[in-house]
């Protein structure tokens, strides 16, 4: 997957979990936890979401990384390369 | 072989169902009677749709809030804000004597209330407010401190003490006479700082919502299917053994029925356990020829008490304790113009009632208490708002029997045992805790139970 094909697949992921906000104002600086209100258990959905769709493990130790889009993306981009979209 | 299962289809066992099914668990939930919902079930009686437990949904926070339990739990849920169709209360009140409370889903009411009937408290009202500690922040130490001592630091006057608490304690306090200071703070949230609301075609609605997408996700829902023992071996749950007979196995297991209950799967009634709750109740059910509102009630919810001093305590030496109560009337709530109106007018009344006494009955005296305490019932209420006595076409009534009868919980404790277990742990390894006993009570809260526990030793592992 390519970053912009991430940043689709994480987009729908806080969809489904947020599914009352708009978030095609989404920016993809600012941290989730700001914009979206999500709390510790959101995250973990995140992290879960992520594993039953792609199969990726995320360590605990990383999970600080998944603040914002963009260090998402980031994150995850070496990770997700070889999976197809 | 399951990767969890689940004791109990109420709230609290069908979230955490749905939460692992969502994430590819293998999961049962087992439920002895012949439907869903526990403590918050519905009947059809006479061709007429009733409900039980629930007479509002608190933790009411408007579209498109993101914080506090209800925004959590649809998060956690993936349902929409839309799909509890929650239509807000139009009012409600304490009714003392000599003094009334309104309140709204806006604290500004209460706020502007308690400034009328009680100006030397505002600044103490003020100060509580304060002092109300936020859902993610309580911890074990706050939450056991005596609520009564912490208001009659913060009030000089008694009276607004008792009025304050009397919706608390009616909405789920499992403690006789004071409540731990925790579940003061998550009352007080759910009640006066976020509030009142129902879906207008009742509890069902929201049950039903859960047993979808709980089956679309793959769970198995088993009815009539109740579980007489956990096994065990080496100290650790491997499964349970169902009232026919049949065994069923699980890596981990979650149970709603109650934390002495719970154990009493374990190891039997020889050995002593954990305290169950002693505080329940009856309710007169009073079907009317018309709305509520036409005959000058137009409260959703009353709390009445006939003295300053409000006794909130099992009865000792009758069937019921009716001086004081809560009025609840499902109609009036403020639905969408499409809905329109309930089909007919309900009363509801709760008083506090003694399991035992109620148990000790034979049938020809069990219904003529019935009849007798329904009259009762009434005749305290009605003294707090319209006398609606000549407008009953239908009724009915539940007591500590019939809840014993629907929910297994000893004592037909509502809401269940008083020592809370807040990490939902037992001393079984592979056997958690969820629902009442847990610590949270009511719809919302006892959704927030399943997902929590369902999240910390399920999927976080």
């Amino acid at each position: 997957m390519t970053p912009v094909e991430i940043r689709a697949a994480v987009l729908d992921i806080l969809e489904g979990i947020a599914q009352d906000d708009d978030l095609s104002q989404l920016d993809d600086g600012t941290a989730f936890r700001e914009q979206l209100e999500l709390d510790s258990m959101d995250f973990l959905d995140i992290v879960m979401e992520l594993r039953k769709r792609y199969r990726v493990q995320i360590p605990e130790e990383d999970y600080p990384r998944l603040g914002s889009m963009a260090s998402t993306v980031e994150y995850l981009t070496p990770l997700m390369k070889d999976i197809s979209a | 072989m399951y990767d969890t299962i689940i004791i109990g289809a109420g709230m609290s066992g069908l979230a955490a169902g749905i939460r692992l099914a969502h994430y590819d668990r293998k999961v049962c939930v087992l439920e002895r009677h012949t439907t869903i919902g526990g403590l918050n079930s519905f009947y059809r009686l006479n061709r007429r749709d009733y409900d039980v437990g629930l007479h509002a949904v608190t933790n009411f926070t408007p579209r498109g809030t993101k914080k506090g339990p209800l925004a959590r739990l649809l998060r956690q849920l993936r349902f929409r804000w839309e799909d509890f169709s929650l239509s807000e209360q139009i009012q409600s009140a304490i009714e003392f004597p000599g003094v009334s409370l309104r309140f709204d889903n806006d604290i500004e009411l209460l706020r502007s209330e308690i400034a009328r009937s009680f100006p030397t408290q505002v600044d103490a009202f003020e100060t509580l407010l304060g002092r109300i500690v936020d859902y993610d922040d309580l911890d074990q130490e706050v939450y056991s401190l005596s609520t009564r001592a912490i208001l009659s630091e913060i009030f000089t006057e008694p009276l607004l003490v008792e009025m304050l608490l009397c919706p608390l304690m009616w909405y789920g306090n499992a403690r006789e006479h004071d409540m731990d200071f925790g579940q003061f703070c998550i009352m007080f949230r759910s009640i006066y700082l976020e509030g009142f609301a129902r879906p207008f075609k009742g509890v069902r609605l929201i049950l039903k919502n859960l047993v979808r997408r709980f089956r679309e996700l793959g769970g198995e829902l088993k009815l009539r299917k109740g579980v007489a023992r956990i096994r065990m071996e080496g100290g650790r749950a491997v499964g349970v053994v169902l009232d026919d007979g049949t065994e069923i196995e699980g890596k981990v297991i979650l149970s709603s029925a109650g934390r002495t209950e719970t154990m009493r799967m374990c190891f039997g009634s020889a050995t002593p356990l954990p305290e169950p709750g002693q505080l329940s109740f009856i309710e007169t059910i009073a079907v009317l020829d018309r709305q509520p509102r036409e005959i000058g009630h137009d409260r959703t919810i009353v709390f009445f008490n006939d003295s300053p001093q409000f006794h909130w305590r099992r009865p000792t030496d009758s069937l019921c304790d009716v001086r004081t109560g809560v009025v609840c009337s499902p109609n009036n709530f403020r639905y969408a113009p499409e809905d329109g109106d309930l089909p007919d007018g309900v009363i509801r009344i709760t008083a506090l009632a003694d399991h035992d006494a109620w148990r000790r009955l034979d049938e020809p005296d069990y219904r003529r208490e019935k009849a007798l305490w329904f009259d009762r019932t009434a005749e305290s209420a009605v003294r707090f708002v319209s006398d609606y006595r000549s407008y009953v076409v239908d009724s009915d009534m539940f007591t500590p029997n019939t809840i014993r009868r629907f929910t297994w919980h000893d004592n037909g404790a509502v809401y269940g045992a008083p020592e809370k277990v807040l990490d939902g742990r037992t001393p079984i390894e592979g056997l958690y805790l969820c629902g009442t006993d847990q610590g949270y009570v009511g719809i919302i809260g006892s959704i927030i139970s399943g997902l929590t526990i369902a999240n910390r030793y399920v999927l976080a592992n």
